[in-house]
Formats: C-alpha cells, structure tokens, sequence
C-alpha cells in the first residue's frame, strides 16, 4: 500500500517535469510553428506576398482578412539586411519574428514617420562591426538588432474595405527586402580589411 | 522484478501526466498575463519579448504569428458577457464601442482558427466600413441568416469565437480595466 502511494506520488513529481520540460521544448522542438509553414512558400531574403486570407487558406491560423501580409524569411549570416516599405494609404506595419515566433520588434507607419519605411536589420556582433563615423550618419537610419541569426519580417498593409485590397497589396509588391549591397555596406568592409 | 514493475507504473504515470497537463495547457491556454474585458480576452505580452512559456508553447504549436506591441493588440472571445458559449445558430449582437485606435477589425473564426465560408464572402469588418449610430456607436448583427445593417454571416456553425484587432492604439501592457479600454458588449439576442 505504502509502495503504491509512493508510486503514484513519484509518478506525479516527475510529471510535473515532464510537463515543464516539454512545455519550455515545444517552441524548438514543434514542426508545424509559423516559421515551417512559411518555409516551403517564401524564398529566403525576399518579400513574398502570402495568399489572401480566406476560409480555404489554411495557412495559419487567425489571419486578419483585411489585411493584406507578405512576409521577407531573412538569414543574415551573408550580412545586415536592408527593408523599405512604401507606406499605404490606410495602415502599414512592420513586425520582427525570430526563428521561433518571438516578436521582437514592431513598428508602424506613424511612428516611422516617413513615406517610406526604411530599416536596416542586423545581428548584434554585426551592429557592434559598423564603423564609428558609419554610426554618425547612421543617425536618420532605424537600425534593429535581430537576437537570431534567422527569422521572419512579417509587412502588413490594411484594406478598410474589400475593394482597397488591391492598393493594399500593391504597396506590398513595392516592398524589398535584401543584403545590403549598396555604399554602407562596402563601407563597413574597408575596417575588418585592416585588422 | 517488482521494484521494476513499481519504476515503469511511475514512469507511465509521469508521462501521463507531463504531456497531459502540457497539451492542457496549450490548447486551452493559461491565465498567464491576461486582460480580460467583459468577454473580451487579450495577451498583451505576447507580442513582446516578455511573452510567458505557456503562451510561447501555444503559439509555435498552432503556427501562429503574435500581433507585435508595436503594431496593435487582439482581442478574443468565445463566449457572451452572459458566458454563453458563442452559438452561430443563434443571434448575436455586438455593440457599443470600442477602445481608442487608429483602426480595428472585426473577425469571426471556427475552432481552429479558420475563417468561415459564406456566399457574401464576409468575414468581418473594420472600423471605417461599419454603419454607425448617430452617437458614434455601433451594432454587429452577428447571425447564420441575413439581417438589416451590419451583418456579420455565421455559417450556421455551432461554435465560433470573435477577434477584435486595435491597430495603433495605446491600449497595450499597462491597460488594466474598462475604463482604459471600453470594450464593445456581446449579447444573445436569440435562438432558434
């Protein structure tokens, strides 16, 4: 009897951590999360509009029907990367994913403040490599650290009625997202050279 | 053999258990961090790096994406303020108004989170196509039938929750109660 109890009671701790060992493994370890889905139909480093939100896409679950969403899957292990988005008429928005869903940053047009949403997003260690007069003219530049290597820039832009879709979606295909090839870039090469 | 029989009957039961209490917790969700307004319930740290295990488990296992803070905040119910599960053969009606936002949308979803087919191809609304009231209020005639104004098609499904989406609002992490963030009512007007 005493040895049952003591089964059931054992049986009972040790799932408590089971429980929180499989609840703090589930964001690593689940095939089926947001950044898998998108995988086979985005390419890496580019916008890429998602398929409008409708009862036969089943995508992912909860998608706004009035929105219009592409999303850019970036790795910056080939370098900073570089985002704009032309702000539409109603409601843009741009938010941060790292590999495993975690929203690290958002941002919206307002307080962008701008026609044109402009960000540079990098690693850490590749925020810390800018050189330091490159960090004075950075000055009017949104620089984001992504606290992962790989991850997942989620543009939304609002339809505030079904036949504004269209304008939505076309502020979408005006996005880019890329390494960053341009003058900042090979300015930041120049001091790694002389180390 | 029996200290063997004893060990694999604890184990199985912590398995048990364990993985029990987690699928628990991830389908139904916890009380962690959330706000809750008459029907309404938000998760206003999901979108932040502050999120809690629980909610960060559910997200990834249902392939969702967060609303990031800086974009807006959702809100969800599944029951009436009378905690009358959401019934799309019944007649719902949600009204009043909403809490200060640039924009919000309206949408109703099945249990997994879909969108539910109807021939008007209405899933929801937002805040400029609505028909208002003379006060700035407004009324949602949520129903499986069409009806006058704002009619937000059910499907006839029987179960279905509501999300209410405020893009660039204020209301966020440190919003506590009604006063910072009226919420429109939901109320069963009738059934068949």
């Amino acid at each position: 009897m005493i040895r049952l109890a003591f089964t059931i009671i054992a049986g009972i701790l040790l799932g408590g951590v089971v429980h929180l060992v499989s609840v703090l493994a589930l964001p690593r370890i689940a095939t089926q999360d947001a950044y898998s889905r998108l995988t086979p139909i985005t390419t890496l480093n580019m916008v890429v509009q998602l398929p409008t939100a409708d009862p036969a896409n089943t995508l992912m679950p909860y998608l706004d029907p009035a929105l219009a969403i592409a999303v850019c899957r970036y790795d910056l292990s080939g370098g900073p990367l570089k985002l704009t988005v032309p702000v539409s008429q109603a409601y843009t928005s741009v938010s941060f994913y790292t590999r495993n869903e975690l929203a690290y940053y958002a941002i919206n047009d307002r307080s962008a403040g701008k026609k044109v949403i402009e960000l540079d997003l990098m690693t850490e260690a590749q925020h810390s490599d800018l050189p330091e007069d490159e960090e004075v003219t950075a000055a009017d530049r949104l620089i984001i650290d992504s606290p992962s290597t790989t991850g997942l820039i989620v543009i939304k832009a609002l339809a505030p009625e079904p036949g504004l879709m269209p304008q939505a979606q076309a502020t979408l295909a005006a996005s880019r997202c890329g390494v960053q090839t341009d003058q900042p870039a090979k300015q930041a090469e120049a001091p790694r050279g002389k180390r | 053999m029996r200290l063997l029989l004893v060990a694999l009957v604890a184990l199985a039961l912590a398995a048990a258990v364990g993985l029990g209490s987690t699928w628990m917790t991830t389908t139904r969700g916890t009380e962690l961090g959330t706000l809750t307004i008459g029907a309404w319930t938000a998760r206003p740290r999901t979108g932040t790096v502050d999120i809690d295990p629980y909610s960060r488990a559910t997200i990834t296992r249902n392939g969702e994406l967060p609303i990031g803070t800086g974009d807006g905040i959702a809100f969800t119910a599944s029951t009436d303020d009378k905690k009358k599960a959401l019934d799309g053969r019944c007649d719902v009606v949600v009204s009043g108004v909403t809490p200060a936002a640039r924009f919000w949308t309206l949408s109703l979803y099945d249990n997994k989170g879909h969108l539910v087919a109807n021939a008007l191809q209405r899933y929801g609304f937002t805040s400029q196509e609505i028909v208002r009231g003379a006060d700035g209020g407004f009324e949602i005639r949520i129903a499986s039938r069409s009806r006058a104004g704002n009619w937000l098609p059910t499907g006839g499904i029987e179960r279905y929750s509501l999300m209410l989406r405020l893009y660039d609002t204020p209301v966020g992490v440190a919003t506590r109660t009604q006063r910072d963030a009226p919420m429109p009512q939901i109320a069963t007007v009738g059934c068949p």
